[in-house]
């Protein structure tokens, strides 16, 4: 059995969905205070939005893997890696250093070979 | 984001508990996407959104799969106060390794060599990432 394109396109969507769930939640977690931790919690909205994109990006993940292999499907996740990096350089500043390059481009391929691989 | 983080200096008996935390994260979150693509295969071929959601937390697989999703998070989390990225990420790659096993051995996944080393790369890849959080 080969995976169909469309599930792949969910995972990936939902990877890329997911990935703005890590960036919210860094932003808000930056922004909880010590004292009243529970309250301050509960009233940032960026958690809130963190943990909705990660809601959403698992009901994405749920629409890809009802057709397909899921040992073709699941790698696939790791491209959101992939957008956390830029999203990472963006948003907090965080370098992209060289490293972050080579570990990008061997996601990168190794999903190039994997759909390869998919017949 | 210029001030410099808070000095947290880590055990080494912690860093030993945050590598065994994020192996079991490991075993968790492989379960997790068997329990939730056996889950997803007892869909009907057009299913609404609605009645998805509504089987999360009918369907035990996938509910039992959301629910160690959740706990390999918790436990992703707690791991990565103390250890090592450059430690951790290429024991948290090994997820990729045991769903490919479990894929093989529960559903019958077909393999070939190009599927083999497309997923060897992305190991590689994602054990790679941690060494490049250190500028």
């Amino acid at each position: 059995m080969t995976t169909p394109f469309s599930s792949m396109a969910w995972v990936m969507s939902g990877s890329f969905i997911g990935s703005f769930g890590a960036v919210f939640l860094k932003a808000g977690a930056k922004r909880l205070q010590r004292e009243g931790l529970i309250r301050s919690a509960l009233s940032n909205w960026r958690l809130g939005a963190g943990v909705f994109a990660y809601l959403v990006s698992a009901i994405f993940f749920l629409f890809g893997v009802r057709n397909g292999e899921l040992s073709i499907l699941y790698p696939l996740v790791a491209f959101g890696y992939v957008w956390t990096m830029f999203w990472s350089r963006l948003f907090f500043g965080e370098p992209l250093t060289r490293t972050k390059f080579v570990a990008l481009g061997l996601i990168i391929l190794g999903i190039a070979v994997l759909g390869l691989g998919n017949q | 984001m210029t001030a410099p983080p808070p000095v947290t200096i880590s055990t080494p008996a912690q860093k030993r508990r945050s590598l065994w935390l994020v192996f079991c994260c490991t075993l968790f979150g492989a379960a997790a996407q068997i329990l939730i693509k056996s889950g997803a295969n007892t869909f009907a071929p057009d299913p609404t959104v609605a009645e998805m959601i509504g089987r999360i937390f009918t369907n035990l697989p996938l509910f039992t799969g959301y629910a160690f999703y959740g706990i390999s998070t918790v436990m992703l989390v707690l791991a990565l106060r103390h250890g090592e990225l450059s430690l951790l990420y290429p024991v948290i790659a090994l997820t990729f390794v045991w769903v490919t096993i479990l894929s093989i051995m529960i559903f019958h996944d077909s393999m070939n060599p190009l599927k083999l080393v497309g997923i060897a790369i992305i190991v590689s890849g994602v054990a790679v990432l941690g060494r490049g959080s250190h500028t």
